[in-house]
């Protein structure tokens, strides 16, 4: 394994416009390997789209933007399916395949891109299942059947299978009540100390950046507006950061945890 | 041996597992545990050294527990740590498969007798439904009448330029082909005969009784009965109807009810469109293949295509709309919460259509000759 503090994920200089309307101005960051970075802002402030350039889904209009030491703006066929094959995405609504059931969801890259036997993969679905906290009973239920908390946990089961270096989260607690968005939290943080992942997230659950985040970006007017651990981010005296942290919900918080 | 290393030693057999075990390298992990079990056979002690793994990931963990399990059958197994790292990874695998709660529902498939039984209870059961339907439009459309002011004249409109006028040159390439084809294949007979100006009658009562109304209708199911489904699938998925029930706007009076009036509508009209042009498709031949001129050929049609040939096939027009649109929305009505079904009752949509309507005709066919129009 590499040394801890080496660089997963590195945006530089990304510029994104959608038309005229500028998304991204020219804005850096990194995430280092096995922390939990959260990245942060208001709706429309362009989290989504960083997150979807990450993955390959938009391409920025300028810059520069490496995954796991590869160029992801400017990458060969090869070196894509490298990435796929060791990254992870959970998407907001689960994005499950509807007409498969959920072992069938979890089994389809297995089934495509080893060549493990069918025992094998049906004892590593069992697991995955086990490691996000369902039951057996659910591999044969399809995502109409599923309550929104199992659909993310599914979603997270199906990302984990081929044991990513890197988790791509989009809003995984969004949708979830409390305890069960505080579960999730726990079970993240569980899993990415045992197994030993990257995770970059998007997120507006201040629980959630609390509990777990070790590091985070908070996105606003097309810039990165803070960058760092909370603590480090919470010094900053920016209006963006004051309403976003020292709001109300974010005093309540802070009082709760004496800080 | 690339991943397991087999030696023997007094009378216990040591498995060296070493290099990389991970997922990509499955079939040739598993084979060399088949050796290695193979080699067992007569050997009671095992000893499994997992301190030579470089790496592991979850399908190696998992495979190496499968050997395991495997030899602790009748055999003494001893197991040799990995290294601190793959240990911690290994022993976290093991204690989760442990943990596995429940067991997976087992499905099991149904036969012959039971497949045939479920396919006639689903059949009466759509039956019923698209009857029950049928039944909420009748009542949705009588609540329109008593209320004129709830008829939703926008998308009526929407709905005859979608379904009408957007089709209209599909159905006039199609009408025409078929005119065309008619027009040649009775033309050599007629010839024959010498009866060389009936192309005329034959062509003039075929087109406006019969074929343009089917012609025309298949287009439609094709196009626009397809579309309905899909459409209302899509927006039964986004629950976008959830969302329209809960701000009680009535689905029939919103969706179903706009798109059958549209087509009940369109639909003579582009009937008319196909006579007119199947017709013309038949003179063109005529004048081509047997040399009955245009002023000659209408002026026979005068007189021998009684107006009700052209009035049946009209009528025929707002029934197959009525078949079309309500199969259509009923469809879409029943998919389901995922994206297969969208597919599956488009087709079925489709089918269950050119059926009715062909089957419709037929029936019209037996009452008119009956009735001896």
């Amino acid at each position: 394994m590499d040394a801890i503090g080496k660089k997963v994920v590195e945006v530089k200089n990304i510029t994104t416009k959608f038309g005229k309307k500028v998304v991204h101005d020219n804005i850096s960051l990194y995430v280092n390997k096995g922390e939990i970075y959260g990245l942060l802002g208001g709706s429309g402030s362009g989290k989504s789209t960083l997150l979807n350039e990450m993955i390959m889904l938009l391409k920025p209009t300028k810059g520069e933007i490496k995954v796991l030491g590869k160029s992801v703006t400017d990458i060969s066929k090869k070196d894509a399916l490298y990435l796929k094959h060791n990254w992870g995405v959970l998407f907001q609504s689960g994005a499950l395949f509807s007409s498969l059931n959920v072992r069938e969801n979890i089994d389809t890259v297995l089934k495509e891109y080893t060549n493990l036997s069918k025992k094998t993969r049906d004892e590593i679905i069992k697991l995955k299942i086990e490691l996000v906290g369902l039951k057996m009973d659910v591999l044969g239920l399809y995502p109409s059947e599923l309550s929104g908390g199992m659909i993310k946990r599914v979603a997270l089961a199906r990302a984990l299978v081929m044991d990513p270096k890197i988790l791509f989260l989009d809003e995984p607690t969004s949708g979830l009540d409390p305890v069960g968005a505080q579960e999730f939290d726990d079970m993240l943080y569980n899993l990415r100390n045992m197994l030993g992942f990257s995770v970059v997230m998007v997120t507006h659950d201040l629980d959630t950046v609390w509990n777990i985040v070790d590091r985070l970006a908070l996105l606003g007017n097309s810039k990165v507006v803070a960058e760092g651990t909370l603590k480090e981010v919470l010094k900053v005296d920016n209006p963006i950061v004051n309403s976003f942290f020292k709001g109300k919900r974010g005093m309540l918080r802070r009082n709760a945890d004496g800080k | 041996m690339k991943f397991l290393k087999v030696m023997k030693k007094n009378n216990s057999l040591i498995l060296f597992c070493i290099d990389h075990w991970d997922m990509y390298h499955a079939r040739q992990m598993q084979e060399e545990i088949d050796y290695a079990l193979k080699k067992s056979q007569n050997i009671n002690n095992i000893i499994i050294d997992l301190s030579g793994l470089k790496d592991i990931d979850t399908a190696g963990a998992v495979i190496i527990h499968e050997m395991i399990e495997e030899l602790k059958k009748d055999k003494k197994v001893n197991l040799l740590k990995a290294s601190k790292e793959e240990e911690k990874f290994i022993d976290f695998i093991y204690a989760s498969i442990a943990k596995e709660k429940g067991t997976p529902a087992i499905i099991k498939p149904l036969n012959f007798l039971e497949r045939t039984g479920k396919y006639f209870v689903d059949l009466f059961k759509d039956i019923w439904l698209f009857t029950v339907f049928i039944g909420q439009a009748t009542t949705s459309f009588f609540m329109y009448i008593s209320h004129p002011k709830r008829i939703r004249f926008k998308s009526i409109v929407k709905g005859i330029e979608n379904a009408g006028v957007n089709a209209l040159p599909i159905i006039a390439l199609t009408s025409f082909l078929v005119g065309v084809v008619v027009a040649y294949q009775s033309a050599v007979q007629l010839q024959k005969f010498g009866a060389n100006i009936f192309i005329v009658d034959m062509i003039g009562i075929s087109v406006t009784r019969e074929l343009s109304p089917l012609i025309t209708a298949i287009v439609v199911a094709g196009r626009s009965g397809s579309s309905y489904t899909a459409q209302i699938g899509a927006m039964k998925i986004t629950r976008e109807l959830d969302a329209m029930e809960t701000m009680g706007f009535n689905l029939f009076e919103f969706i179903v009810l706009p798109r059958i009036i549209a087509l009940m509508i369109a639909m003579p009209l582009m009937i008319f469109f196909a006579d007119l042009i199947g017709i013309f498709g038949g003179m063109v031949v005529s004048n081509y293949q047997i040399d009955i001129s245009y002023a000659e050929f209408l002026k026979r049609l005068q007189s021998v295509l009684d107006l009700k040939h052209f009035y049946i096939g009209f009528l025929k027009g707002p029934v197959f709309a009525l078949l079309i649109a309500s199969i259509g929305c009923f469809r879409g009505l029943q998919v389901e919460q995922n994206t297969e079904s969208i597919g599956r009752y488009t087709t079925v949509s489709v089918v269950n259509a050119i059926f009715l309507v062909i089957a419709c005709d037929a029936l019209f066919s037996v009452i008119f000759t009956k009735l001896g129009v």
